[in-house]
């Protein structure tokens, strides 16, 4: 990771892309005479791993098999039909259009509070990874331990007090009781200060001040650049756990102001007599994720691997 | 220059003090400019750190500590705080046996969940740490499940494990088994519930055992080539004793993640209360329940939260306690450079 970073200021960008994407794709320097080099994997590894992902992308094939038939084929076999056929758009144009379960609104709250949230925990996570890294500050040890240790809290079960919280203000039902508990992560912050303290040196921070910029002009244009890689990973992970998020806002949000995850659940309670209907829209709630597995999956791989060397 | 902390090989040509551009201005400017800068360089790093303080004190530590609070008291959902009622609140959910039986499910499907889980992950990691083709199509294969969320994971394996014309049910009936209460039975839904975490945790600690995998030193697997270990003993004599500070990290992230299961149970079926037994309710759908469920009681929710609060952190220690006495009686432990979790 932080010879990716060197690449990015000493051969630029894209020499560092080019690092990265070798390095997440396993040939890097370490992994090239890896100790599969002497044996190529045989067709039983192939096999596992074919059926592995085979099973991971089952579901969501059962979804578009259960979109396509009607309720009373799925009544009488658990695998209607073997492949999705266009009968499956009428679902999903019927879901869109609903009343009942306000799709279109639900997908532009997810789009709000997933991206404000992404967006607020990466700058707070590189302004603190950024201090605790490269500044040095009375109380930094005891304050970077107590980010760590808070990292192990199960903060979710502090919910009936930010229920009273929210009902006090006024803010039950609506977005900004899911975006605000969720601006700052623990974690974050320590991914950050990890990153920043291999891959920005000393010696770049001394050169701005010395030019004369101030601390939040050296942060802005030194240590945000350099900090790049490590936020596109951060701002990727929040955005998904957003997305994904159903706890909470199932709570303190309703039915005329929802995210996706909670068309899931009106789905179930408004359409249970029509399994073919549910699962398209379960499938529809999965869609925009999927799409963007599709174009950032690698780097979603490179994250979680990198974050597990560093954890 | 007092904020950086010195770095060794420091080049020598870095100027000591204020940069050599503001002598030449009027002395008085000079005072203030510094003035400025040194409170600059002293609070600014304060100021950095200071939104996440500040956001987590009022979001996160605030209200797991008032929770407490609203634990000793009655307090209704609609009626607001009532009097002080002291352990009352405790006494009345430990007395209750749904309380327990949600307790006892959580446990269940949480051993379920996680036992194998970490030892799928580890299996399917060793098999991705080979020199395959087209490793990141592999990664990318087993890590689809994460980015469907756990609400549209328990709906769709809901419905594969519908107690009647379930997918399951139907592959059973091909090998002659006979068809599982899959919401009926207590511990197959169990079973059932803990196949959607695994659903979706699985592939996610695959590519972390893998990472920890490829972090070990390549000259040991030498080593062991050279004293005769085959395939299998080079992955126990030297994988797993290698990635053991991961399979920890693991193992306590699945332990807080495991006790707090919601999602899957709350749509596992229509009504989202752990079915007419309570026989799949967990300790988070209980909490839900009395606080925003029927009883609409939140001085007896805070109880729940607070009993498992306690619950996770004496697991944590415990689970703490034990990797490290299980590291440090392995004889190998010792000669090893890396530090444990």
């Amino acid at each position: 990771m932080s010879s990716v970073a060197v690449t990015a200021q000493t051969a630029g960008s894209g020499a560092a892309r080019a690092a990265a994407r070798r390095r997440a794709a396993g040939k890097g320097p370490r992994g090239s005479h890896g100790y599969g080099a002497a044996r190529r994997p045989g067709w039983v590894t192939y096999t596992v791993l074919a059926a592995t992902v085979l099973i991971s992308l089952f579901p969501l094939y059962f979804t578009l098999v259960l979109g396509s038939s009607t309720p009373q084929e799925i009544a009488q076999r658990a695998i209607p039909q073997w492949l999705p056929d266009a009968s499956l758009f009428d679902r999903f144009a019927e879901i869109v259009t609903s009343d009942n379960v306000n799709f279109v609104k639900a997908l532009t709250n997810s789009v709000i509070v997933s991206v404000t949230v992404a967006f607020a925990v990466v700058l707070f996570s590189t302004l603190a990874g950024y201090s605790f890294a490269k500044l040095r500050f009375r109380g930094r040890g005891p304050l970077l331990v107590f980010v760590i240790a808070t990292m192990a809290v199960p903060t979710q079960l502090g919910i009936i007090p930010m229920y009273i919280l929210m009902s006090e203000i006024g803010w039950i039902g609506k977005l900004q009781a899911v975006i605000v508990p969720a601006l700052v992560s623990a974690f974050g912050v320590f991914w950050m200060t990890q990153y920043l303290s291999e891959a920005l040196p000393y010696e770049l921070i001394e050169a701005a001040r010395v030019d004369g910029a101030s601390m939040i002009r050296t942060f802005w244009h030194v240590a945000l650049p350099a900090a790049r890689p490590a936020a596109a990973m951060l701002a990727l992970f929040t955005f998904v756990q957003q997305w994904t998020n159903f706890f909470w806002p199932s709570i303190v949000l309703n039915q005329d102001n929802p995210t996706l995850p909670l068309v899931v659940r009106m789905l179930q309670a408004n359409y249970f007599v029509d399994y073919s209907l549910v699962m398209s829209g379960v499938f529809l709630v999965t869609l925009p994720l999927l799409v963007i597995f599709a174009i950032l999956g690698r780097q979603l791989v490179a994250g979680i691997m990198q974050g597990a060397v560093k954890g | 220059m007092a904020v950086l902390t010195p770095t060794a090989g420091r080049g020598a040509t870095d100027p000591p003090g204020p940069g050599p551009d503001t002598t030449p201005r009027p002395a008085r400017r000079i005072g203030f400019t510094q003035r400025l800068g040194r409170w600059d360089v002293k609070l600014s790093p304060y100021l950095y750190i200071s939104p996440f303080f500040v956001l987590f004190a009022l979001t996160g530590l605030f209200p797991l500590l008032y929770t407490a609070y609203v634990s000793v008291h009655q307090w209704n959902l609609l009626g607001g705080q009532g009097e002080f009622v002291g352990l009352q609140n405790y006494a009345d959910v430990l007395a209750q046996p749904t309380f327990w039986k949600a307790l006892t499910n959580t446990f269940s499907i949480f051993v379920l969940s996680s036992v194998p889980q970490v030892l799928v992950a580890i299996a399917l990691a060793a098999l991705l740490d080979q020199n395959l083709r087209a490793a990141t199509f592999w990664r990318m294969g087993v890590l689809v499940p994460y980015v469907v969320m756990p609400v549209a994971v328990s709906m769709i394996f809901g419905r594969l494990f519908a107690d009647q014309y379930g997918f399951i049910n139907e592959l059973l009936g091909v090998v002659g088994m006979d068809p599982v209460a899959w919401h009926g039975d207590r511990f197959a839904s169990h079973v059932a519930i803990a196949t959607m975490v695994n659903f979706r945790w699985t592939g996610y600690n695959t590519l972390i055992f893998l990472a920890a995998m490829q972090a070990v030193p390549r000259e040991l697997y030498e080593a062991a080539v050279i004293d005769g270990a085959g395939r299998v003993r080079q992955f126990f004599s030297v994988t797993v004793p290698q990635i053991r500070a991961t399979i920890i990290f693991i193992v306590i992230t699945a332990t807080i993640g495991g006790l707090q299961i919601f999602d899957e149970v709350r749509l596992f079926d229509q009504q989202g209360l752990g079915g007419a037994d309570r026989q799949w309710m967990t300790v988070v759908l209980y909490l839900y329940d009395v606080a925003w469920g029927n009883q609409k009681n939140f001085g007896r929710g805070a109880a729940v939260a607070w009993i498992l609060f306690l619950i996770i952190v004496v697991i944590g220690l415990v689970n703490f306690l034990i990797t490290r006495r299980i590291s440090t009686s392995d004889p190998r432990s010792g000669a090893r450079p890396r530090r444990g979790a």
